[in-house]
């Protein structure tokens, strides 16, 4: 029983690993667009004229056959760091990302240390 | 003393951020993309807007500046730079690129007619999509350069007498 | 008139404040064991004059007194009776009142619930609490006034903001701010504790039931908000991560740390000066949170009109109070020796507010961080949903699994038996997740993470209900909580990647084929309401496989008080899924920009939010009950 189960199981993770697409999904670059003459909206959620161009540019370039990450840096050259919602891991950006994961680390260092205090038995 | 430290680092700290909230706070929260200046501009490749031509880096690099003005006939605030416009057209040392955008053809004749045409080159944008190779984010917005296609200023919202003085100094110098 | 009435008021509660401190701190010197009956009168007074002062600004919206500026600024006499109430605390100025009532009205209501408490202790939380009620009246009195005059009198007001005219906005701020203003009593209180040395036990008694009351409250309030979004915003999303959804967010996650923490102070007397630390940050963060919002620092979503004074003031309020509390933390704290054993409940709640804090320190940084880049290098950037989701949802996964296995460990020492069933239940949740997969359709890696991990917490969960049901050994809050937060994350999971959205440009009786449905724009029409005129527009959804015919009417809302177009989505909501559909005009052309969506689940992410403050209700009640 548990071997059907577990072959079960790497059939269907294979199944699940091979479906990971490689089309390029335009409404989820304009979620991670900002739209520069609204108030803290997307371009996805926006309708603007900006928007809209926007929208007919990134369309272009992905037909273009660019990847995800060529759009966002063109856009990034263009309007600056502003227009994406995902902050480039940079240099200057480094504090942002590992900050977290850092206090994460220490913090499970505090608790580590504070356990290990107790004596024994 | 160990602890002396920890204190006062953690004041130090605190300190630091109630500060940056009070510098920020007299900031701008509204984005404008001003800090672009010193960028160069890269691929032009436009329509002209009446002849089978392309217009390139090349066509501006003759020039000691180049205004790019992004301008349309529904456009209200294009109306009101336009007078500022047409005295630069006297000056000599600037060449004056109107890009028209998103706009019908007659419509944007009709507008030139009516209130003169200050460009020396035209290009179209019909869907506006060379607006985001030059970054631009809504009109009117111009960008003056100089012959290496650097950009010195971005003037976002309609050109003023004050931007008028700028752009004639700046290119008088 | 009407004004200077309420202006009277709001002086003469100042001066209540003033000596409500002044007669505690002389009670404070006396002998005496109890308190000065006068305390509780004047607190009652207090309380009573601020809710007095409320009444009359609602009915100076309600009668459309245009000589306040507050109710010139947001209101108008065509708006319907709810919304002119409910723009009463929709603008700065008056949800500042509503501040002010939640602290008097908490601060009174913790004097007479804690009569069994010394009197110190009771005192120096009134004294702690009255300044906090000082400098909250000095704000609305000096720069942020509801009862401000304008002259002449305009005819007629500005408006409200249409997207604000909404019944779930109408309780949305009343629900948030009974949770994160109630923070303030166990501020007032953990400053109190240090004060006047009224520590352990006792005081976590004391402050457990405030703390339950706002972080069921908080939980509601964020749930409100969120249904607005969904259905007002017109995009079809929950959540944004947008500074304000923050800032509520904030005290949550400290909220939450801080009544696990309580229940070791309460069952083990341990953590006594964390649990100071974060009754102090939750609070602190509520008001840094209204500093976020109301000084116009953070570009949003939702901007009150912004106002660099009113920043300022909120600034150097927050400041003193993270000064204030850092100083005498500094002055009271000792480094205890705890010993805990590393298999105990103690280090499980432990590892809940380790990863509580990472949640917090990750989402305050996101949010501050662009203010930081602005100050420091002139340099804007944008912190938005993708480096939430990439930094915090891996993370979110093993807290799922701790999660499931935390609560049944047993205090002070614990021995796993189950591993067994532990491994069973991973295997069935490994089992079920792939059937998914297999039956619907494939996902990314990390969701097939997020999904196993929240169907394992809802399995062991339940198991755990039918366990107590057995011994008749009852835990219902804590149960209820955490099943409602497995089926939450589970229901966005689904939801995440079973939505689809589209969006097309469409003609008048134009029709377009997504996946397999038909979408056709049929009608159009112009339609007259009392305060707005309305673009109407029919649209006939078809699924021909399952013979679904529905028919959405999304609208273009244009009003003229203030001028503004709003987009009114049309949602069908469903069991198992809602179809949402919006519109919106392009400048300069015929075509409608339509965008339609289909967001399985939504109906049960909103129950299990609910469940999940139910559990907190519940647990009021089960200590009340106690206490009798």
């Amino acid at each position: 029983m548990k071997i059907i189960i577990i072959i079960f199981y790497f059939f269907l993770s294979f199944n699940n690993l091979n479906a990971e697409s490689t089309v390029i999904d335009s409404g989820k670059i304009f979620k991670n667009l900002r739209c520069l003459i609204c108030q803290g909206q997307s371009v996805a959620d926006s309708n603007s004229d900006f928007a809209q161009t926007i929208k007919l540019v990134v369309r272009d370039q992905i037909k273009e056959g660019k990847t995800e990450k060529e759009i966002y840096r063109f856009l990034v050259e263009k309007y600056g760091e502003w227009i994406v919602y995902k902050p480039p891991l940079n240099k200057g950006n480094s504090i942002l990302w590992l900050l977290p994961y850092l206090i994460f680390l220490i913090g499970g260092i505090m608790i580590f240390i504070l356990l290990k205090k107790r004596p024994n038995g | 003393m160990k602890k002396k430290i920890i204190k006062t680092s953690i004041t130090l700290f605190f300190l630091f951020i109630t500060l940056v909230f009070f510098i920020g706070l007299n900031k701008n929260s509204v984005y404008d993309t001003t800090n672009l200046v010193g960028e160069k501009l890269t691929h032009i490749n436009l329509n002209h807007f009446s002849k089978n031509l392309k217009i390139t880096e090349q066509d501006l690099k003759k020039n000691n500046f180049n205004l790019i003005n992004f301008w349309s006939s529904w456009c209200g605030p294009c109306r009101d730079e336009h007078p500022f416009l047409l005295r630069l057209k006297d000056e000599n040392n600037i060449n004056l690129l109107g890009v028209n955008f998103k706009d019908k053809k007659n419509n944007a004749l009709k507008f030139l007619r009516e209130f003169g045409n200050p460009y020396d080159l035209i290009a179209e944008d019909k869907f506006g999509k060379n607006s985001v190779n030059l970054g631009i984010y809504g009109i009117p917005e111009s960008i003056l350069i100089n012959k290496d296609l650097i950009i010195i200023k971005k003037f976002i919202g309609p050109i003023t007498e004050e931007d008028f003085k700028y752009i004639v100094t700046a290119i008088n110098k | 008139m009407i004004s200077n009435f309420g202006n009277t008021i709001l002086f003469i509660s100042a001066f209540l404040s003033s000596f409500i401190i002044y007669i505690s701190f002389k009670n404070l010197k006396e002998d005496k064991t109890v308190l000065k009956k006068n305390i509780y009168q004047l607190c009652l007074l207090q309380s009573t004059l601020i809710i007095l002062s409320f009444f009359i600004l609602i009915s100076a919206f309600i009668t459309s007194d245009f000589s306040l500026i507050t109710v010139y600024q947001n209101s108008h006499t065509l708006k319907p009776l709810l919304y002119k109430i409910s723009g009463a605390w929709g603008n700065h100025e008056g949800s500042l009142l509503l501040w002010l009532i939640i602290l008097t009205v908490f601060s009174f209501l913790f004097l007479v619930y804690n009569n069994n408490h010394p009197k110190n202790y009771r005192l120096y939380t009134l004294i702690t609490q009255n300044f906090l009620i000082l400098g909250f009246l000095f704000f609305l009195i000096f720069n942020s006034n509801p009862f401000s005059l304008v002259s002449p009198i305009p005819k007629e007001g500005l408006g409200l903001n249409p997207i604000l005219q909404d019944p779930a906005l109408a309780i949305h701020p009343p629900l948030l701010y009974i949770g994160f203003v109630g923070s303030s009593i166990y501020f007032s209180a953990a400053i109190s504790s240090m004060l006047s040395n009224y520590q352990g036990k006792l005081f976590a008694q004391s402050i457990k039931n405030w703390v339950l009351i706002s972080w069921s409250f908080q939980t509601i309030g964020i749930l409100a908000g969120s249904i607005w979004a969904y259905y007002e915003l017109g995009w079809g999303g929950f959540w944004f991560w947008d500074p304000v959804e923050n800032a509520s967010l904030l005290p949550w996650f400290a909220m939450t740390a801080l009544f696990h923490s309580l229940k070791v102070l309460e069952k083990r007397n341990l953590f006594y000066f964390w649990v100071i630390i974060l009754c102090i940050i939750t609070f602190i963060l509520s008001v840094t949170g209204t500093f976020l919002v109301r000084s116009g620092i953070l570009n949003s979503v939702h901007t009150f009109a912004n106002d660099p004074s009113r920043g300022l003031y909120i600034l150097l309020f927050l400041s003193l109070l993270i000064f204030g509390s850092i100083f005498i933390l500094f002055k009271k704290f000792q480094l205890n020796d705890y010993r805990i054993n590393p298999n105990s409940k103690e280090t499980f709640i432990l590892v809940n507010n380790w990863f509580m804090i990472f949640y917090l320190i990750t989402v305050l940084l996101g949010t501050i961080y662009p203010i930081f880049t602005e100050v420091l290098t002139n340099h804007k950037v944008s912190v938005g949903p993708p480096f939430y989701n990439i930094v915090i949802i891996p993370i979110v996964v093993i807290f799922l699994f701790l999660m499931s296995i935390g609560p049944n460990v047993k205090w002070i020492k614990n021995k796993f038996e189950n591993y067994n069933l532990l491994i069973k239940i991973l295997l069935a949740s490994v089992l079920i997740n792939f059937s998914i997969v297999f039956l619907f359709k494939s996902y990314s890696l990390i969701s097939n993470f997020i999904i196993i991990s929240s169907i394992f917490l809802i399995i062991s969960t339940t198991l755990d209900f039918y366990k107590c049901i057995k011994k008749k050994k009852f835990n219902f809050p804590r149960l209820t909580s955490h099943l409602a937060f497995g089926f939450m994350v589970f229901f966005i999971g689904i939801n995440h990647n079973f939505s689809f959205e589209k969006d097309f440009n469409l003609r008048l009786g134009d029709k377009e084929k997504i996946e397999n449905y038909t979408v056709e724009f049929k009608n159009l029409n112009l339609e007259e309401f009392k305060n707005y005129k309305a673009i109407i527009g029919k649209f006939i959804i078809e699924n021909y496989d399952k013979k679904l015919n529905l028919t959405l009417s999304p609208e273009i809302r244009i009003y003229e008080n203030p001028n503004t177009l709003t987009y009114e989505a049309s949602i069908r909501s469903g069991l198992l899924k809602d179809y949402y559909i919006t519109m919106s005009n392009i400048d300069r052309s015929e075509y409608y920009n339509v965008k339609f969506q289909k967001k399985p689940f939504m109906m049960w992410i909103w129950i299990s939010v609910i469940f999940i403050s139910i559990g907190g209700f519940i647990r009021l009640f089960e200590n009340e009950k106690k206490n009798y």
